[in-house]
């Protein structure tokens, strides 16, 4: 059974669509990407994922039970974390109290968590006492992934996590997201740098219009010359 | 020395109650915008209510604070809080959150908490009376603390009374409690969590159903206390917390909007200036009366104002905050 499945995918916001029957398929342990121009729905797909968003048709399920339209607690409880692009972090509370807030389903869990979120970002470790809002943009990335890995998530949303990172913030990002991984979480995340995104992707979902256009692995989509030419810039 | 011990009296001593009572006041007002982002006007009169609440219980179980030894409606304090409380969450439910569930904007929230105003103090009104009334019933009064400093030629003594005893012992405690509250509990932490970014409390799980109920019960419980000491610091009358509300919603500003650690300084700040402000500062001169300059020597009154334009006071504090530092004392939400 499938760790995450969206069948015919339909929503949007104010009666508009912007999802226009979107299918995707991510198996435990794997890392599905979702790229396509701007516009594309790519957020919006994430955010129907997570419940904010209604789904007007169509299906999403989560290890064959349906899940669309459940409220973000309730995904949570369910095993699902997910790390918005913007204003990811709690700016007055502390790292650790950050990280803190990502278990508060699972207070149980705090001790053990706190202990492996350090271990995947160490800089947090050093840092767990400040405001998060004094960090910089790279570390608060850290702070949003920690968040939402505290409450154990099987499956783990990102949406574009390396915007606006340097390139070497980038890059450690990518290198967590790859761990995390292999730590047996499933990801699903959109990314604007596909290139480096697709290199890492079991899967890769490339979206136009709300729609998929190329369903395929990640090193097939980025062999594909018609990939390339229309959404790789070449 | 008479002099200090008459500034004592009437500064130190006064504004520390004035200070609490907006403190308190403030941190309510503070805490449901930082959560519900709306300026809830009807926090007055929950004060008023929790005082009202101490009255009846008074009233029904007279002369249970002589079995502990302190004044009777101090003993029905707890109970009125746990009421005020109640009465906070379900005015909340009643009235704010099917509102909320509308998407309003927040002024729609505002002019509702003003019909609660009124209908607080109607129902008040409708039960208590208009009148001003004791909450001292059935043979009990209010101790008065003369502490005679043991100064040569010091005449007057330092003047307390018991409920501004119990009332800087409760907001010491209060203070205290809230600081643990806000930065140990796991509750407390999602509270700060949620006025920082809702969404993303939302996001990670946090019930923020159970944190709005969780600020009505601090704030109604605090407005009770606030409520309760001042009814007992002079008497209770339906309207007394209302007027109250310019000056706490001054001290919530000056401290900077939703920063609870800001409304309590906030609070402190209003309520010295306010007895700053009509301070008699010609006692203090009468010492220096021989080197100074006669027009000064001679005048009766040194008040900046008068006493019974005290309420401008808060006012002025307002208006010179908003134009001067308009995120207040600590860097408060931007309204």
């Amino acid at each position: 059974m499938p760790l995450l499945e969206a069948r015919d995918v339909y929503g949007g916001y104010g009666g508009m669509n912007i999802l226009n029957g979107v299918n995707m398929t991510i198996e435990a342990d794997e890392v599905g990407v979702i790229v396509g121009p701007n516009g594309a729905g790519k957020s919006t797909m994430l955010k129907a994922v997570f419940g904010l968003l209604t789904v007007s048709q169509g299906e999403i399920l989560l290890r064959g039970e349906p899940i669309h339209n459940l409220p973000p607690n309730k995904l949570v409880q369910k095993g699902m974390g997910f790390v918005p692009q913007e204003k990811n972090v709690f700016p007055s509370l502390t790292v650790k109290e950050n990280l803190e807030m990502g278990a508060f389903l699972k207070p149980g869990n705090v001790k053990r968590m706190l202990k492996k979120v350090y271990e995947f970002f160490p800089p947090l470790y050093d840092k767990r006492h400040q405001p998060a809002g004094e960090l910089s943009g790279g570390q608060r990335q850290m702070v949003a992934m920690g968040r939402a890995l505290m409450a154990e998530p099987e499956i783990l949303l990102l949406d574009e996590p390396t915007a606006g990172l340097s390139p070497l913030y980038m890059n450690e990002i990518f290198e967590r997201v790859k761990e995390i991984n292999a730590a047996g979480v499933g990801i699903l995340m959109v990314e604007q740098n596909a290139k480096q995104a697709l290199a890492i992707a079991d899967k890769g979902f490339v979206l136009a219009a709300g729609q998929n256009r190329f369903t395929d692995t990640g090193a097939a989509l980025l062999a594909d010359p018609e990939v390339a030419k229309s959404f790789l810039g070449g | 020395m008479n002099e200090l011990v008459f500034f004592i009296n009437n500064v130190l001593i006064a504004g520390s109650v004035s200070g609490s009572i907006y403190a308190i006041g403030a941190v309510g007002v503070t805490l449901v915008f930082s959560i519900m982002r709306f300026a809830h006007f009807a926090h007055a009169d929950m004060m008023t209510f929790g005082a009202f609440m101490v009255l009846l219980l008074t009233l029904a179980f007279p002369g249970v604070g002589g079995v502990v030894g302190l004044p009777t409606p101090v003993v029905m304090l707890p109970l009125a809080i746990a009421l005020t409380a109640l009465l906070a969450v379900g005015i909340d439910r009643a009235f704010y959150k099917p509102l909320r569930a509308h998407g309003v904007k927040p002024i729609v929230l505002v002019i509702g908490s003003l019909g609660v105003t009124l209908m607080l103090q109607g129902l008040i009104r409708l039960f208590a009376g208009t009148g001003a009334q004791n909450l001292y019933l059935a043979g009990e009064r209010k101790e008065i603390y003369r502490i005679a400093l043991p100064i040569e030629g010091v005449r007057a003594p330092i003047v307390i009374t018991e409920p501004q005893i119990i009332l800087f012992v409760l907001t010491v405690t209060a203070v205290v409690g809230l600081h643990l509250f806000l930065n140990r509990s796991r509750l407390g932490k999602a509270m700060r969590a949620m006025s920082d970014n809702p969404d993303l409390a939302r996001a990670s799980g946090i019930n923020t159903n159970t944190i709005v109920a969780v600020t009505w019960v601090i704030a109604g419980g605090l407005a009770a206390i606030a409520g309760t000491l001042l009814s007992l610091d002079v008497t209770f009358k339906p309207d007394l917390s209302f007027f109250l509300l310019l000056p706490i919603f001054a001290a919530a500003i000056v401290g900077g909007v939703g920063h609870p650690y800001g409304a309590i300084a906030g609070g402190f700040v209003v309520g010295f200036a306010e007895t700053l402000a009509v301070f008699n500062w010609s006692v203090l001169l009468r010492p220096f009366r021989d080197s100074l300059p006669e027009w000064l020597a001679q005048a009766g009154n040194l008040a900046f104002v008068g006493t019974e334009y005290k309420i401008v006071v808060p006012f002025f504090i307002l208006v010179a905050i908003l134009v001067w530092r308009p995120t207040g004392i600590f860097k408060g939400k931007v309204i």
